[in-house]
């Protein structure tokens, strides 16, 4: 399988660091296509700069970033983007926050006024798949904080992009909510076929959605260990309650603790 | 549903309490109408001369829009470049706090040389003196859009020219509206103080009139013109508020 996306030995240094120690060093990874990945570590390793990389909102000082093929150079279009603030625009209803993405990208900014109906019928359809149907004629306000997140995530998928980069999405909610969006997002992986590269804190989250798991240090941010995850698709949450999962957890909890202490 | 109603009526217990107050010092007290008119005596006037200030009134109404929606237009053009460049913003920051610094009533004389005496100077000032606020309050909208917003778009390839319009400006309608409210009485300053310098005409000519003729009840009756016509467009600004930017309007703090 060819990597969709390669970032290789990366050094980054933004511009306003006032210590002027880069975020990332060396930086190593590659993802597949169509691959679920995750990028645990502790907190400020640089996992926001690697999805800046990715996405080409930031450029390597050096090394390269290659994304389906091309050497980034400019934003890549192609990518959908859901953080942690649900970043919804609160004069737009639901509907028409999931819609923006398409009034930016070509070629459906071009083709939304005259095709609006089936636009908006792929929006609906989202909605639903994410267990939110029926709902996007309310503001995003009226919505909870879990039903924003998945709005947000449908906005991150409408134009059907290549690459989706998750930056600690569930972060904020509690673990109820949480469980029920790895659901909803190990559903929509199956589904779209997308490379999914999802930053998070929470070892469960990674080890529960992803096929590949990179372990990154302390900043300056690298690689420190990369582990693929074996357990078979379609995934329960059951799973989660099984010794195999616990040691895989355990070990990765085992990474960061080191990483912790090199920094 | 009580305190609704108290709070509805609050702002008329509030006014005639305060203008009854007003009546009984200047009786009890027996002030001179020279020195301080009751409201019985300035709304006696307001009847007497009805005509000439409802002629002048109309004609400060004109000059005050006039110059309002220049200040409108100009405010949100600069506004909307001040917000977007942060180059242009820190470059012409200090130009513009330094012009608004500037008493606009020592511009009116340049105002005369310029375009005499007339409609031109009330109207120019009107909007010299109320465009700060519009341009201030729409740079700092559109400047505060959140970065994760922004990204979100860049990575879809969005110009700047796509987050402004998409994003900024929509997000910066609660501050312009807001600044409209200060706009609107500032630009009544201003129109009154051009027309007590330059013009023939409107409640700020009426009101040095009527001063240099020791006419105090009409300078009071103009004066009290003034302030309901404040009070007036104010409130359209803000219901304009209101039902354009409700999404913004949904706190407890604001009910």
């Amino acid at each position: 399988m060819k990597s969709f996306v390669d970032i290789h030995d990366v050094t980054h240094v933004y511009a306003r660091a006032e210590d002027g120690l880069p975020a990332v060093r060396n930086l190593t990874l590659k993802v597949n296509e169509g691959e679920f990945a995750a990028i645990v570590g502790p907190s400020g390793c640089g996992k926001s700069t690697l999805m800046k990389l990715a996405t080409g909102l930031q450029f390597p000082r050096e090394g390269t970033v290659i994304v389906d093929g091309r050497e980034v150079g400019a934003p890549v279009k192609l990518a959908g983007m859901a953080f942690q603030n649900p970043t919804m625009l609160p004069w737009r209803t639901t509907l028409d926050n999931i819609l923006l993405p398409l009034e930016i990208v070509e070629p459906h900014r071009s083709r939304l006024r005259r095709h609006k109906a089936e636009y908006v019928a792929k929006a609906e359809g989202l909605l639903a798949q994410v267990g939110l149907k029926g709902q996007g004629h309310k503001f995003p306000w009226q919505l909870s904080g879990g039903m924003q997140q998945r709005a947000s995530l449908c906005r991150a998928l409408i134009h059907e992009p290549k690459l989706l980069m998750l930056d600690e999405p569930f972060g904020a909610l509690d673990s109820f909510t949480r469980e029920e969006l790895w659901c909803v997002m190990r559903d929509l992986h199956a589904a779209q076929k997308v490379t999914i590269i999802l930053v998070t804190h929470d070892l469960r989250e990674a080890a529960f959605l992803a096929d590949r798991i990179f372990c990154m240090s302390a900043r300056p941010g690298r690689i420190v260990a990369e582990r693929e995850v074996e357990f078979p698709r379609p995934r329960d949450l059951e799973i989660t309650y099984t010794p195999e999962f616990a040691a895989l957890v355990h070990e990765l909890r085992g990474h960061i603790a080191q990483a912790r202490q090199a920094a | 549903m009580k305190t609704k109603n108290q709070l509805a009526l609050a702002p008329w217990v509030f006014t005639i309490g305060f203008f009854v107050l007003w009546e009984a010092i200047c009786r009890g007290l027996k002030i001179s109408s020279f020195i301080l008119p009751a409201p019985s005596t300035i709304l006696l006037a307001v009847w007497e001369y009805r005509s000439q200030l409802a002629y002048h009134a109309m004609h400060t109404l004109w000059m005050t829009l006039a110059g309002f929606a220049l200040a409108v237009g100009f405010g949100l053009l600069l506004g909307m470049l001040l917000g977007s460049s942060r180059l242009i913003n820190a470059g012409t920051y200090p130009l513009l706090v330094g012009f608004n610094s500037i008493p606009k009533v020592a511009v009116v004389p340049i105002l005369v040389f310029w375009f005499g005496v007339g409609w031109v100077p009330p109207v120019m000032t009107a909007f010299l003196i109320s465009f700060f606020p519009i341009v201030v309050n729409v740079a700092t909208g559109i400047a505060t859009v959140e970065p994760e917003m922004e990204d979100v778009l860049r990575a879809l390839g969005a110009s700047k020219g796509d987050i402004v319009f998409k994003v900024g400006v929509p997000r910066a309608m609660p501050y312009f509206f807001g600044s409209l409210k200060v706009a609107i009485t500032l630009a009544y300053v201003g129109s009154v103080i051009g027309e007590q310098n330059a013009s023939n005409v409107g409640i700020g000519n009426l009101l040095t009139r009527a001063s240099a003729a020791f006419e105090v009840p009409l300078v009071w009756a103009s004066l009290l013109v003034l302030a309901v016509l404040g009070v007036i467009m104010y409130a359209i600004t803000a219901y304009a508020e209101r039902s354009m930017t409700g999404w913004a309007q949904r706190s407890q703090m604001a009910a």
